[in-house]
């Protein structure tokens, strides 16, 4: 997959978080750590944020999945991997 | 005005949600109306139609104060009842009646002949001074004074606290008071959520993302179901008694993202099914961090939960929310080594704990309400 849609996928994911946790500079997070952590959002907010993940690319995400998606470099591998898998 | 927290003195109308001639039912929103917590909406407690509106939007008036008027079976009634009549806050609006007796019925003012005079030369309408001679009369310096070109008082300097710093002056003052007021006693036992866990695991494998449920929402229902069993739990302590409440509204303690908690209820927490419960909270804690919560919702908590297990925290001995009369904290699951048949096993513990008022409950009714916790997060599937 292209850097391209790499970048657009980063991008919707960092729209959610930012409709989640609208105070936190998304542009601040690092992409290696976890999100919960760095930016205080409890379980509420990340039930949120996979919803929002759900409606914005088409997906299911089992409940299993959800550890995959824990930091933002993981969150956008786990999701190109979803949509380009038929 | 409604009270919307045990310590809130007053709250400023902010916007009308309904108008004159709109009809109403009880439970909708007519109002908006800031408070040290926020902007709440307010909700009606009587089904009729808009007669007048009382309060103007900025207008800050204290609780127990009318709003508006709705007409009801053909009668008008105040829309809100008054628990704190606070008569040094009436604004004109609801001005002496005396004010609208007919003509004929106003004493004469006595008006000097200078007065008159001087009244003529600098075109006053006499009808519009206020008298400050003798018995009311009016004289020449009266007429002078309304003469004079009017210069609009200054308004008081506009003085807003940043919201955070009123939030936590209302949060500084209902803590005070249950500290001050309620002699606490706090509890503490560890309950194995493996039963639960698996549960809910299980649950949540088969369910879309959209009806997925978060642990929190069993132990919500637990305490409801508890509080049922042990109904001392669940109520207020007023006029130095405790009145038990006929139905379970469980607060919520919600941080907000801007610094502060709220404490909304989810209401009959005890007749909904998870699912329906899982509904109402995510509703309840994403309108509490967007700051649009309802009147009913800050005001009818019977007992309050407080999770901070996602902050790390192991054990919660919190404050009680007066006027309740318990609060029941939950910490963080962690595995942990345990005793099981003989042998040592691991499993997700939680500590839940219980800050119960000593005027209504002791340790022993608080421990009963503990273990009924405990009880009703082993049968997960019947919550």
């Amino acid at each position: 997959m292209s850097d391209s849609s790499a970048a657009q996928t980063k991008e919707v994911v960092l729209r959610v978080l930012n409709g989640i946790a609208p105070e936190v500079d998304i542009n601040s997070i690092d992409p290696s750590r976890d999100l919960r952590d760095q930016m205080d959002i409890d379980s509420v907010d990340f039930l949120n944020f996979v919803i929002g993940l759900h409606k914005d690319f088409g997906i299911e995400i089992p409940d299993a999945d959800i550890p995959k998606l824990a930091t933002l470099n993981s969150c956008i591998d786990y999701l190109r991997f979803r949509i380009k898998a038929p | 005005m409604p009270s919307l927290g045990a310590d809130m003195e007053s709250g400023t109308l902010v916007d009308w949600r309904v108008k004159p001639g709109d009809a109403v039912k009880r439970g909708d929103v007519v109002a908006l109306v800031e408070t040290e917590k926020g902007v709440i909406e307010v909700e009606i407690f009587e089904s009729g139609v808009i007669d007048s509106l009382i309060v103007q939007p900025g207008e800050k008036v204290p609780v127990g104060a009318p709003l508006a008027l709705v007409r009801s079976d053909g009668a008008a009634v105040e829309t809100q009842p008054a628990p704190k009549p606070a008569p040094e806050l009436t604004t004109e609006k609801e001005a002496p009646a005396a004010e609208t007796k007919p003509a004929a019925e106003m004493p004469r003012p006595r008006i000097s002949p200078l007065a008159r005079k001087r009244a003529q030369e600098l075109g006053v309408d006499l009808a519009s001074v206020a008298g400050t001679g003798e018995g009311g009369s009016v004289t020449s310096a009266d007429v002078e004074r309304a003469a004079a070109p009017r210069t609009p008082p200054k308004p008081p300097v506009a003085r807003k606290e940043e919201p955070y710093v009123a939030m936590r002056r209302v949060i500084a003052a209902a803590m005070a008071r249950s500290k001050r007021e309620i002699p606490h006693y706090y509890l503490a036992a560890t309950i194995d959520m493996r039963r639960s866990l698996d549960w809910l695991a299980t649950e949540n494998g088969r369910r879309p993302v959209t009806q997925r449920l978060l642990h929190s929402v069993l132990l919500i229902r637990a305490v409801a179901l508890a509080a049922r069993e042990v109904p001392e739990m669940n109520g207020f302590w007023t006029d130095g008694a405790f009145r038990p409440a006929e139905r379970v509204h469980v607060g919520v303690a919600i941080s907000l993202r801007q610094g502060g908690l709220v404490n909304p209820a989810i209401h009959d927490v005890d007749k909904k099914g998870l699912d329906e419960l899982m509904e109402n909270m995510l509703d309840l804690v994403n309108r509490a961090r967007a700051g649009h919560l309802r009147s009913s919702e800050i005001s009818d908590g019977t007992i309050t939960v407080t999770n901070l297990g996602e902050q790390g925290v192991e054990g919660v001995f919190g404050v009680i929310y007066p006027p309740q009369v318990a609060l029941i904290g939950f910490g963080k699951i962690t595995d942990r080594p345990v005793a099981i048949d003989g042998m040592l096993g691991i499993r997700p513990i939680l500590d839940a704990t219980v800050s119960g008022d000593h005027r209504v409950t002791d340790g022993h009714r608080g421990g009963r309400f503990l273990l009924a916790i405990n009880r009703l997060l082993q049968e997960p599937q019947k919550l």
